[in-house]
């Protein structure tokens, strides 16, 4: 299974790569298509690294699962950042200010709790006193 | 140049991401997995800064004044959460990542400039579908997120709410959604019809959580978790972020599988358990028979004698050994066995607790090593060999009507095989059914003693009766 993975992930690298060097012949590939490529390698990579994961470790796992998907933050930052204070962007900041909060609230409540949950798995030797 | 370099660290945090999923392979390679996670995370939080590179004063205050107030809530939280309310924070998580999505989806509509997909009132359709289904996915997160957090915190009853005619009006308002997002696709992004898809998106979200009983938490923990990443994939596509659509598809499909593993758990389909109502109306439907059969009932020094005595003792906890906050005393209790050369095992059944995990985080907590924790494959041939099993908060889970009895609501769900064991001691609040409402063989069998009682203080008597 781990090999499958690296596998995967070799290819997800690799396709997008490969599909950019054929630009010449058929025209240019828009660049949502790589997008789409990398989504549907990176869909493939997450079910054989998922299914891995041991089931003692599932509630970490959701718990970092919720602290990865909050690189949503990028966006926000985006929109926080927009210096220019035109018709819509007022509204944008705000909305992106908004996201933020939420957003790091869960970067930091995410991996930190789930440290903490991993440092309390133990082996037997350790735990005993 | 610049663009080529950020894609390039994105591409990194991606991978970084994908190595904090790997390690949880293990629970020693996991520490180190939830460190790529937090570099993946940093590298991607500076890229993104680097990238927009503010320059006003006012404009680094509001990005360290958001990241900060979200950093004291987060780690406050994560901090003093305590491990039996993991269900409903990873709930709540899942709500926040679903509102996060809603407003960079909003803020992307009425700035789309700064986001590369156009100008106010025309921005590029394919960039509307993937801001409309980013937008949808993300409402019904936070609002299924809500409804869970709401059940599984008990702040709403666990029991399903079953509207009329929920199918017809959920099957209407997902049309009317999917009407309303291809309305925004073609609009050039109107925010009339934004705020739109938001608000049917909310409603869609409650409903179809509200008729889904507490049991089938894990089920819909484990949905909303996908969702969450579906969500974050679809805002990817807007921004063109690769960590973002890399982690969206990550997290989509690891929600994915938990909802599988939780429902081949409970041998339900997945469209049976969002269809809800299960465990609602069952306990009326007579499936508990009015004749009471006779039980031994024991008391705790009962147990105590036969559990040290044994050479080999299974433990079976469940959802109860949480609501009592039971795993210290269990861990004393095995414990005090232990030291009378009593060989322990913990068995835990994949749809044991509120959410997949619940039952291993707890006992580690409790600090029960994690190599004495089994899965239900591994450790069902045991139970054959065993002295004596406790059976702590747990019942549906051991049901042998699962096996033999066909007209049984749980008939084909796999169960863990107490009854096989020669003496079972079942710990229990009261002779009442569990949640589906099914009446279980085990409480009547000759090798079963009920230890009826608060699952705590049940489990701390029994322990003190061993050490005297």
């Amino acid at each position: 299974m781990n090999g499958k993975a690296i596998a995967l992930a070799a290819a997800m690298v690799l396709l997008p790569s490969m599909a950019s060097a054929s630009e010449g012949i058929g025209g240019s590939v828009d660049p949502s298509i790589y997008r789409l490529m990398v989504f549907v390698m990176a869909i493939f990579v997450g079910y054989y690294v998922v299914w891995s994961v041991t089931p003692a470790l599932h509630t970490p796992l959701m718990s970092v699962t919720n602290a990865i998907s909050s690189v949503i933050v990028v966006g926000a930052l985006l929109a926080v950042g927009l210096e220019l204070v035109a018709g819509g962007t007022t509204l944008a900041r705000f909305f992106g200010f908004l996201a933020l909060v939420l957003a790091s609230i869960n970067i930091f409540g995410g991996f930190l709790v789930t440290s903490r949950m991993l440092a309390m798995y133990k082996k037997k030797d350790k735990a005993r006193k | 140049m610049i663009a080529n370099i950020a894609a390039l660290l994105y591409l990194v945090a991606g991978v970084l991401f994908i190595l904090a999923l790997r390690g949880l392979s293990h629970p020693e390679t996991g520490r180190k997995g939830n460190l790529y996670g937090m570099v993946g995370m940093t590298i991607a939080i500076l890229t993104s800064l680097a990238v927009s590179s503010p320059q006003h004063f006012i404009t680094w205050l509001l990005i360290l004044g958001g990241l900060g107030i979200g950093a004291v809530i987060g780690a406050v939280i994560a901090k003093k959460i305590p491990m039996t309310q993991m269900p409903e924070l990873v709930a709540a998580f899942h709500s926040l990542v679903g509102l996060a999505a809603v407003f960079v989806a909003a803020a992307a509509l009425y700035a789309p400039e700064a986001f590369g997909i156009g100008h106010p009132g025309s921005i590029a359709t394919a960039s509307l579908v993937e801001m409309g289904l980013g937008l949808a996915i993300g409402a019904i997160t936070f609002a299924g997120s809500v409804v869970a957090f709401a059940k599984l915190s008990g702040r709403m009853s666990g029991a399903p709410i079953l509207l009329p005619m929920r199918h017809a009006n959920n099957l209407a308002l997902f049309l009317l959604l999917a009407w309303l997002i291809h309305a925004f696709c073609n609009s050039g992004g109107e925010s009339m019809l934004f705020w739109a898809i938001t608000l049917v998106a909310l409603v869609f979200g409650l409903l179809i959580i509200i008729p889904i009983g507490g049991a089938d938490m894990p089920v819909v923990v484990s949905m909303l978790n996908s969702y969450s990443g579906w969500a974050a994939a679809g805002i990817g596509f807007t921004l063109g972020n690769i960590a973002l659509i890399i982690t969206g598809a990550l997290v989509g499909s690891s929600g994915a599988i938990l909802s599988y593993i939780m429902c081949k758990g409970m041998n339900r389909s997945f469209l049976s358990v969002i269809a809800g109502g299960f465990g609602g109306e069952a306990g009326s439907a007579g499936t508990v028979s009015g004749e009471q059969k006779p039980v031994k009932i024991g008391s705790a020094e009962d147990a105590a004698y036969v559990l040290k005595n044994a050479s080999k003792v299974i433990i079976v906890p469940g959802y109860g050994m949480a609501v009592a906050q039971a795993q210290h005393a269990l861990r004393e209790m095995a414990d005090a066995m232990k030291k009378a050369g009593v060989e322990v095992k913990y068995a835990i059944h994949p749809v044991a607790g509120r959410m997949p995990g619940h039952m291993n985080v707890l006992l580690a907590e409790a600090n029960v090593p994690y190599d004495e924790v089994f899965e239900l494959e591994d450790i069902n041939s045991e139970f054959s060999q065993a002295d004596a099993v406790y059976v702590i908060g747990a019942n549906d889970v051991v049901n042998p009507a699962a096996e033999d009895d066909k007209t049984s609501p749980i008939y084909g769900m796999p169960v863990l095989q107490v009854w096989k064991a020669a003496t079972v001691f079942f710990n229990k609040r009261s002779l009442a059914s569990g949640y589906a409402g099914i009446d279980n063989p085990v409480f009547y069998r000759d090798n079963t003693v009920m230890v009826l009682g608060d699952a705590k203080k049940m489990t701390d008597e029994i322990a003190k009766a061993m050490t005297h």
